[in-house]
């Protein structure tokens, strides 16, 4: 390790973080606690009764086998959407770090969804797959003969919001490919090609390595983006059906909260969602963040 | 998270809107967060103007806080608060929620009687107010935007079929047999719905006069349970799931998602709101008609009336005199024929007072509208029992989805029809002891 910078005193640096964990304390911290202490009440709307009722809220989940179905639902589901956008902004990153003509023009294009509002995104998937009205489910079911109906078919539905959710998140993961493919040494890869290393070997044995810390990066952050932020999406495409076959874990905390008034099972899902999700991240660093090569 | 955000959002809202009130002393102001954006909100806007053109001493100050939901979570937040709107625009499947709030909130009629503002339930289309009635009768909320749910049907499509544009199918019987036909003259698909609870259940229920809970349909206690898997509701949606295999019926999806697929042409009849009405109007590109919802004639009682849906609004607590003479004086304003008559003769909504009723029908606006007037003789075909006044269930904007669920599952035949309304009754119920529990 290079040595540290030291600051002279002990309060600037404090000093510094301080806008920061204020804001960090405001919008995270408080909410979260206020999220813990509500799980262990229920209430009505206006918050006129409160009963105290331990952890009832969180034992009448997992005696739910809707909700259990749910849980496993959202941990494929996030799986899903992570490595599909992963593997495939990895393997437009590598195509646009080529020297190609128009390679500019190409990185734009890729990278123009992510300006794209997730619930607009959701909207645009809606109309090119509704099965009466889209664009696509129409072509598949005269083109190919797909009968395609997500409003009913429970696997198209999964499919469907897995793909869309997934495209969204293909531009983040693009442009931090491409920025770790460009520090990967020349030097490295050429040395290697003289060696007799051919493309894919290449790629495996020297670049992908090379790539590990982006990698482990995006993972967490897409596993995070796929369990947190998808719901606009679904909310636009499938509102969690047909029957729940798209009800993924943040998507019923949001209805049960926001549109059913059922604050205290939907704080104590949003505490579950949230240990989970600490539980992950916490086994990737310690598992997975060994294989990484910084 | 979301919650308090919006918390601090209607915390500085209100902050801000109550500070001219109190530099300047008069008028009083009134403020009334809705849930109508676009042209409907102009309308709510040219409303609030009349009033406060129409005297000096109050004012009431319109805001638009998003959809039903956005809107009565911004009312819920600022209650949490402290600082409520004076008034607040819920929709139908809040009120129970809204009546188990004491305290939280002042019944209409309460309001009415202390501030001496001449006040007459009867005045008042029975199965508009009865919704947000209690058992008794007294009117908790004031009736704002009504709508009723009826079938739209493309008459050039009944034409090519060789059906009679001027006889609609009145009973479902018929309305199966002209699907059929329509498909079979060519039509992806003879007939659709939105709002499959809302249309399928709770008016259909009460178009045949049948219970759709225990306790009046909910109006007499928290203690109810529903009673909507019965032999007639079991023989509709065996009916629908068979015409679906056969793809005479299609489904749309949940809400009004269904609509895109009357207005591109391609499915000709199709159940929706009367609210609707103007929205067709503008998107349909042939000539259609609107008629009264379809019933099995064997089924006694049958048609009785339908109920209706849209929203009422809600006088918050915790208000002095002054505020509340305000608002009752606007109450006053609303209810007049003329406001009721604009009302639903701009926006396709139900006019809530007979006397505007027979004002519109005097002006001759039925005459190139015909398809709200079906709406309204639905409404008043017969006078409500205690089946049909309307439901009152907690927690029903979550049974709605528990209903759209079953009902998804019943058509990709995952469940039978008499399973999927079971299921729906056990899992409503569920949700139903939750609701009292917590309300007790």
């Amino acid at each position: 390790m290079a040595k540290q910078y030291e600051f002279p005193g002990k309060g600037l640096p404090y000093l510094l973080v301080l806008p920061q964990m204020v804001v960090v304390f405001m919008f995270f911290f408080w909410p979260a606690a206020q999220a813990m202490w509500q799980s262990l009440y229920i209430q009505d709307a206006f918050g006129l009764s409160l009963t105290f009722v331990g952890l009832e809220n969180y034992l009448k989940l997992f005696k739910d086998p809707l909700y259990l179905d749910s849980l496993v639902r959202s941990f494929v589901y996030a799986g899903l959407v992570a490595f599909t956008a992963m593997t495939v902004a990895l393997f437009l990153a590598v195509q646009a770090n080529r020297r190609i003509r128009g390679a500019l023009f190409y990185k734009t294009m890729l990278v123009w969804p992510y300006a794209v509002a997730t619930l607009v995104a959701g909207v645009l998937w809606l109309f090119m797959f509704n099965p009466n009205i889209g664009v696509v489910s129409y072509l598949l079911s005269k083109r190919f003969g797909v009968a395609w109906n997500y409003l009913l078919d429970d696997r198209q539905a999964f499919l469907l919001v897995t793909l869309a959710a997934s495209w969204k998140q293909i531009s983040y993961n693009f442009v931090f490919f491409v920025a770790g493919l460009q520090n990967v040494p020349v030097s490295l890869v050429e040395a290697s090609a003289i060696d007799g290393a051919g493309s894919g070997k290449r790629f495996w044995r020297i670049i992908f390595p090379l790539l590990s810390p982006t990698t482990f990066y995006l993972l967490v952050m897409n596993l995070v983006y796929a369990f947190f932020e998808t719901f606009p999406i679904i909310h636009q495409v499938t509102q969690g059906g047909p029957n729940q076959a798209t009800t993924m874990l943040v998507y019923k905390v949001y209805r049960d909260g926001v549109f059913n008034l059922d604050l205290g099972s939907s704080s104590a899902q949003s505490v579950v969602l949230m240990i989970l999700v600490i539980a992950l991240t916490i086994v990737q660093f310690r598992f997975v963040e060994r294989r990484v090569t910084y | 998270m979301r919650n308090m955000r919006k918390m601090w959002i209607a915390v500085t809202a209100v902050a801000l809107l109550a500070l001219p009130a109190l530099v300047l002393a008069a008028p009083v102001t009134v403020n009334w967060w809705h849930a109508h954006g676009g042209a409907l909100g102009e309308k709510v806007n040219e409303i609030c103007d009349g009033f406060n053109k129409s005297q000096n001493q109050y004012q009431v100050v319109p805001t638009y806080k998003g959809n039903y939901s956005d809107t009565m979570n911004a009312g819920i937040a600022a209650f949490r608060a402290k600082t409520p709107p004076h008034i607040l625009q819920v929709f139908e499947v809040g009120t129970a929620t809204m009546m188990a709030a004491k305290g939280a909130i002042k019944p209409v009629f309460q309001l009415m009687a202390e501030q001496g503002e001449k006040f007459d339930p009867k005045a008042y289309i029975p199965t508009i107010t009865g919704y947000y009635s209690t058992a008794k009768g007294e009117m908790l909320s004031m009736p704002y935007n009504s709508s009723t749910a009826v079938f739209y049907y493309n008459k050039d499509a009944f034409r090519k079929a060789g059906l009679d544009v001027n006889k609609p199918p009145a009973t479902w019987p018929e309305l199966f047999e002209a699907a059929r036909k329509l498909k079979a003259a060519g039509f992806d698909y003879g007939f659709t719905t939105n709002w499959i609870s809302w249309i399928q259940l709770e008016n259909f229920s009460a178009w045949h006069n049948l219970p759709y809970g225990t306790k009046t349909n909910g109006f007499d206690g928290l203690d109810t349970e529903f009673t909507i898997n019965g032999p007639v509701q079991v023989r509709h949606f065996t009916n629908i799931a068979n015409l679906n295999k056969e793809k005479v019926f299609v489904y749309g999806g949940r809400e009004n998602k269904a609509n895109s697929l009357f207005t591109s042409g391609q499915v000709p009849i199709h159940f929706e709101s009367i609210g609707g009405y103007g929205n067709m109007k503008a998107t349909c590109k042939f000539d259609f008609g609107v008629a009264r919802l379809p019933y099995y004639p064997d089924v006694k009682g049958a048609p009785q009336n339908s109920i209706i849906g849209g929203a009422s609004l809600w006088v918050m607590g915790k208000k002095n005199q002054q505020e509340y003479k305000a608002v009752a004086k606007f109450f006053s304003f609303l209810s007049t024929p003329e406001i009721q008559a604009f009302w639903h003769q701009q926006t396709g909504y139900l006019p809530i007072t007979k006397a505007a009723y027979e004002l519109t029908k005097d002006q001759g606006y039925y005459e190139d509208n015909p398809g709200p007037e079906v709406a309204i003789q639905q409404l008043l075909n017969k006078p409500p029992t205690p089946n049909t006044l309307g439901i009152r269930f907690g927690f029903m904007p979550q049974i709605r989805e528990i209903i759209d669920e079953e009902w998804e599952a019943i058509l990709a035949e995952k469940k039978s029809p008499q399973q999927g309304l079971d299921d729906m009754v056990k899992r409503g119920n569920e949700k139903l002891r939750e609701f009292e529990r917590i309300n007790k």
